[in-house]
């Protein structure tokens, strides 16, 4: 236990060679307390941690490390998501420090979608330093014990560093190298994006798999299960480095009225099932926006319950 | 070069209706190149304003007048007596111009005609695109010749991030995505492995992140 970088739920989890299960969550638009906590409590005890995202798609929201700090008061393990589109060096740092003083763990960094998605078009974007340089800033302040400007800092925040890897983007040939950029920086483990094209997904891992990746970090697989053939259309064509093969939409419109959501989840166990016993796979991430009810039912349909102990 | 797009006209004579005597003033470099600021878009921009000012029936003297470059002392002694004459000068150069214009003439109200764009080229004739954003620190040796600092939306120094679409950006399909060109082009190139360096965070100091910047040529200062 001595060797754990964090000493996380979710850390333990994995170490202990459990498969991982990951959920998501957003913060309110203000300052709603009370319907923050409904969602969360639908994934209590359903997963080991939860993604609290920060200002996803660039839609200002309650700010991601305020609301991991409630998922902690509610018993809920959060994974802190850190984007870079919003802080420089100094506050991407002091925010680190402050939430591992509020007793965060895991930390998810990412580049941030760009503010002209979101509502806010308008601000100055920052992007001071990438997701592969924060991850090895997290790194650096957690192992060597200091600031990126090489000064000493007083007491190191012990994270578990996360990172996201879209095997799915452009170009495809290069992503397995650029989840080995991520890895070589500092990430002890990984949430793809949501995956639908099972086969380029197959090839992804076993190309990491050969490059021996999946030995250096733990690799979770993205799930986030369709609702509708309207949302299956506009991942297609709205969303950037999004795949969604044609297959899956027709097989979600075949499903007929009112049960296009129960193919949604079907297909998203189908998924889980084989991603359960894919080599390099260390667990799953669950991404049901919105949708936070349905966890606890998937989970249990896909066999995760009762979640490991550690 | 700097490449400019005039001010919408309205906003233009909403500038300068208020002066009896405004110098339309071109700068015949850069800005000329993208046909927006040179001594010809003077001549045309004041002819259009002396036709406005006719239909709103004010009295106002509109001349035009253009120089080589609004960035040097030594080309403004052909426009000394014009922009003495101006009660108003509506500079058509980019943003140094009309600064540099406004700093010798500090009594005289010199207004900006022109939105600086970018430092770009011309990627077609009337298409100009952006290619530097004066970072001050050159890495192009590292990215194939293709500046991400200029042509990422996140001037991510180690993309392509997870939007980039078919050679697209995320914000826009319009845009292409750098990242996508530069890891291209060092796979075609057989340099594959210049990418798997991790480029490490960028010191912003040479950037306009360091403040306001001067450039010194030893042997020719005074």
């Amino acid at each position: 236990m001595n060797d754990l970088k964090s000493g996380s739920n979710l850390e333990k989890v994995l170490s202990a060679g459990h498969f991982a299960f990951t959920g998501e969550c957003g913060p309110p638009k203000g300052a709603n307390i009370d319907h923050l906590k409904e969602k969360i409590a639908h994934l209590k005890g359903m997963v080991d941690a939860v993604n609290i995202t920060d200002n996803q798609t660039a839609v200002v929201r309650m700010s991601s490390w305020a609301a991991s700090a409630i998922l902690i008061q509610e018993g809920i393990e959060p994974n802190f998501q850190m984007v870079c589109r919003d802080r420089n060096r100094l506050a991407i740092q002091s925010d680190i420090l402050g939430a591992y003083a509020v007793g965060i763990r895991n930390m998810l960094c990412l580049s941030g979608d760009h503010q002209r998605f979101g509502n806010h078009p308008q601000a100055k974007n920052v992007f001071d330093i990438d997701s592969m340089q924060l991850i090895a800033l997290a790194k650096k302040m957690r192992d060597e014990g200091k600031f990126l400007n090489e000064e000493e800092l007083d007491v190191a925040p012990r994270l578990f560093i996360g990172a996201a890897s879209n095997p799915f983007a452009d170009p495809t040939e290069f992503r397995v190298y650029r989840l080995a950029k991520k890895i070589a920086s500092g990430a002890d483990f990984i949430q793809t994006q949501c995956i639908y094209n099972m086969d380029l997904f197959r090839d992804f891992m076993k190309k990491a798999v050969d490059m021996g990746l999946h030995e250096k970090c733990y690799i979770l697989a993205g799930v986030t299960p369709m609702k509708s053939v309207g949302m299956a259309q506009y991942m297609a064509k709205a969303v950037p480095g999004m795949d969604v093969p044609e297959s899956l939409i027709n097989r979600l419109r075949g499903a007929g009225k009112g049960k296009t959501a129960e193919e949604g989840i079907k297909f998203a166990l189908e998924q889980i099932e084989e991603f359960k016993e894919m080599e390099g796979v260390a667990g799953v991430h669950l991404m049901a926006i919105e949708w936070e009810h349905k966890v606890p039912e998937i989970a249990e349909r896909a066999g995760l319950l009762p979640r490991p102990k550690v | 070069m700097i490449v400019g797009k005039q001010k919408p006209f309205e906003v233009i004579w909403d500038m300068i209706k208020e002066y009896k005597k405004v110098l339309i003033f071109g700068c015949n470099t850069c800005v000329a190149i993208c046909h927006e600021g040179g001594n010809k878009e003077a001549e045309i921009l004041a002819s259009m304003l002396r036709m406005k000012a006719k239909q709103e029936g004010l009295e106002m003297e509109i001349k035009n007048r253009g120089i080589e470059r609004q960035c040097e002392h030594e080309f403004f002694d052909s426009a000394n007596e014009q922009i003495e004459w101006a009660d108003a000068v509506l500079s058509i150069a980019c943003g140094a111009g009309v600064q540099f214009t406004a700093e010798k003439w500090p009594k005289k109200i010199i207004l900006p005609g022109l939105n600086t764009t970018f430092i770009g080229v011309v990627e077609r004739p009337g298409l100009f695109a952006e290619r530097c954003l004066m970072c001050g620190d050159c890495i192009l040796h590292l990215t194939g010749g293709l500046c991400p600092i200029a042509r990422c939306s996140k001037s991510l120094l180690n993309g392509p991030c997870g939007g980039s679409s078919k050679g697209k950006c995320e914000i826009s399909k319009e845009v292409d995505c750098v990242w996508d060109m530069i890891v291209r082009k060092k796979m075609e190139q057989g340099r594959l492995e210049d990418l798997l360096r991790i480029t490490p965070a960028k010191d912003w100091q040479t950037s306009r992140d360091g403040g306001p910047r001067k450039s010194v040529k030893e042997g020719l200062v005074e």
